[in-house]
């Protein structure tokens, strides 16, 4: 297998082709939007908990193979899994692709791996789980690859005004 | 198109020039290198790495008021790199070459001294809607410090700059007119001189940001007839760092230093200090002499080439790389102006242009992908990022058909 090969595995371009979950979700715990203004990508991530479970995750938006496979694979992977778990998991994703020493993971994110050898693109496979984090810590309405110093909406405060009709 | 009279151009030895240029042999990813990304920055001949090396090894001190022999020749090296930059401006002074970091900072330079103490709140400055970043953030910033406002020349789909629109905008508060002579996005070759006549006739001043436009036209400031015309080092065969501000000269004369410093004074007490002359009020601290140095070498050697000839080679590239890539199912050319230099932005349909980057280096064939320092003019165009092939003189046909097929790969990995 080449490096190109391993990198656009068949597995991650299915996902690209036919990404899971990627739909408006109906009723939302919140939404957080991941953008990277450095390359136009947006990915918006869903998530509805039940209790400290998340339901359900859906994505929308746009960006490059690796950024909707990655976001594919990460809607199907938290669903069923405790808050803390899909952080654990979020952070292993993290460790495998910031630093190519981080455990392999199981299953279609395993596929996920060659883009550590690709540091420009390791943004794009880490967008959607950077949007999902920031979900399920501070509630941020909008997470950016690049630090633009102003304060973000939460989801807290979007549901507010949501409900005051905003 | 070429600005040089087709009838003259001749046939160009693209081999001999290649060998000039030792960074273009080697093997990327296992393949022979393409490099289709000029427009980001262009590659330098052997002779300018040398000249780097050389004042290095034999000739450096800090230059002015030395009186050793280093100081002498270091001097003498910077000041005939600026009489070369002024001989390929057709400046009528060096007292109108002001050595700059890049063009960005050409650009800052104007709006800060030029600009700046004559704008009063409501007044306008004129700019398009295909600058490339660095000519619309320091426009911005002068505005907010004034309370002038930016005005933008809108474009047609072609990527053309919309003429009507541009003399319905010059309007009785416009102070400045600051567009690009050639967009690095798209391409497209603006009608500088009859942009210069139009601004003119009402008596407002013009910038160009010329930064891609020295590789591939003729620049002459006087026939031009603007009154500021930046460019980089980088761009033109020369280093990183270092780059232009022309300015007119009773117009420089009137402007306040920006930076202040060794170098840029005549003067010093703690009271007052007064400022030296033309260029130096403009340089303060010690310069990037090995840039200018490398930059003077760089346009010798460029001016030395028989110009009509690489530009009408780069035409024929143009023409063949827009029927490569209009050629391939699903791709769409943005920016397609009548008159163009070498360079091609598409779109696939089905593709992200960071896939097609990725996938194309697997290939040896290096082209840029992003939104090139124009996020406002893709806005304009719905499209978050393009996929750029920029050419030089030193491509062939043979590197054009590689992209193609390169292309023709990368669309058939993401197909069903």
């Amino acid at each position: 297998m080449t490096a190109l090969e391993a990198l656009y595995r068949d597995v991650v371009l299915e996902h690209n082709r036919r990404p899971r979950n990627f739909r408006r979700m109906a009723a939302p715990c919140g939404c957080t939007d991941g953008v990277n203004p450095l390359c136009g990508d947006r990915l918006m991530v869903c998530l509805r908990l039940d209790g400290e479970t998340i339901a359900e995750a859906s994505f929308e938006g746009s960006g490059c193979a690796i950024a909707v496979a990655s976001a594919s694979m990460m809607t199907e992977a938290v669903a069923g899994r405790t808050r803390t778990q899909a952080l654990a998991l979020a952070d292993a994703v993290s460790g495998m692709l910031r630093e190519r020493s981080g455990d392999l993971l199981d299953g279609d994110l395993a596929a996920l791996a060659a883009v550590s050898a690709y540091p420009s693109r390791v943004k794009c496979a880490t967008l959607a789980w950077e949007a999902l984090r920031a979900g399920l810590t501070s509630g941020a309405t909008r997470v950016s690859t690049e630090d633009e110093g102003a304060p973000q909406d939460t989801w807290a405060q979007a549901n507010e005004s949501a409900r005051n009709g905003h | 198109m070429s600005a040089y009279p087709a009838e003259t151009a001749s046939v160009l030895d693209v081999d001999a020039l290649r060998a000039e240029f030792p960074i273009l042999h080697q093997q990327i990813n296992g393949r022979p290198l393409v490099y289709l990304d000029n427009a980001a920055s262009a590659q330098r001949p052997a002779c300018v790495i040398d000249a780097i090396a050389d004042y290095y090894r034999h000739d450096h001190a800090n230059v002015h008021r030395g009186v050793h022999t280093l100081s002498d020749r270091a001097t003498r090296a910077f000041e005939s790199a600026r009489e070369t930059v002024a001989r390929f401006l057709n400046a009528t002074s060096t007292r109108e070459v002001i050595w700059t970091r890049g063009t960005t900072e050409a650009i800052n330079l104007v709006a800060q001294s030029f600009a700046r103490p004559r704008l009063q709140a409501g007044d306008e400055i004129l700019i398009s809607t295909m600058e490339h970043h660095a000519n619309i953030v320091p426009w911005q910033m002068v505005t907010e410090q004034t309370g002038a406002r930016l005005r933008v020349v809108p474009i047609h789909r072609s990527g053309e700059l919309d003429m009507d629109a541009f003399e319905r905008l010059l309007g009785e508060r416009t102070r400045l007119v600051a567009l690009s002579h050639v967009s690095n996005s798209l391409g497209t070759i603006n009608p500088a001189a009859r942009l210069v006549n139009l601004a003119h006739e009402r008596g407002i001043p013009v910038l160009f940001d010329g930064a891609q436009a020295g590789p591939h036209l003729p620049i002459d400031v006087q026939a031009l007839g603007c009154d500021f015309y930046a460019f980089s080092g980088h761009k033109l065969f020369g280093p990183t760092g270092i780059g232009v501000l022309w300015g007119r000269e009773s117009l420089l004369e009137a402007m306040p230093p920006w930076h202040g410093g060794g170098e840029m004074i005549r003067t010093v007490t703690f009271e007052k200090s007064t400022w030296n002359d033309l260029p130096f009020k403009f340089e303060a601290g010690t310069p990037n002499i090995a840039g200018a140095v490398g930059l003077g070498r760089a346009l010798e050697w460029f001016m030395a080439q028989d110009r009509e000839a690489l530009a009408a080679h780069e035409d024929t590239l143009l023409a063949r790389c827009t029927e490569v890539i209009e050629a391939l199912p699903g791709l769409r050319i943005i920016g397609t102006a009548e008159d163009k230099v070498s360079v091609v932005s598409f779109v696939a349909d089905d593709v992200h242009a960071h896939d097609l980057g990725t996938i194309l280096d697997h290939q040896g064939v290096a082209i840029r992908t992003g939104h090139h320092c124009t996020m406002p003019l893709l806005e304009w165009y719905g499209v978050p990022a393009t996929a750029r092939a920029s050419m030089a003189f030193y491509n062939t046909h043979e590197e054009i058909e590689i992209l193609g097929q390169a292309l023709e790969r990368a669309l058939a990995m993401f197909r069903d």
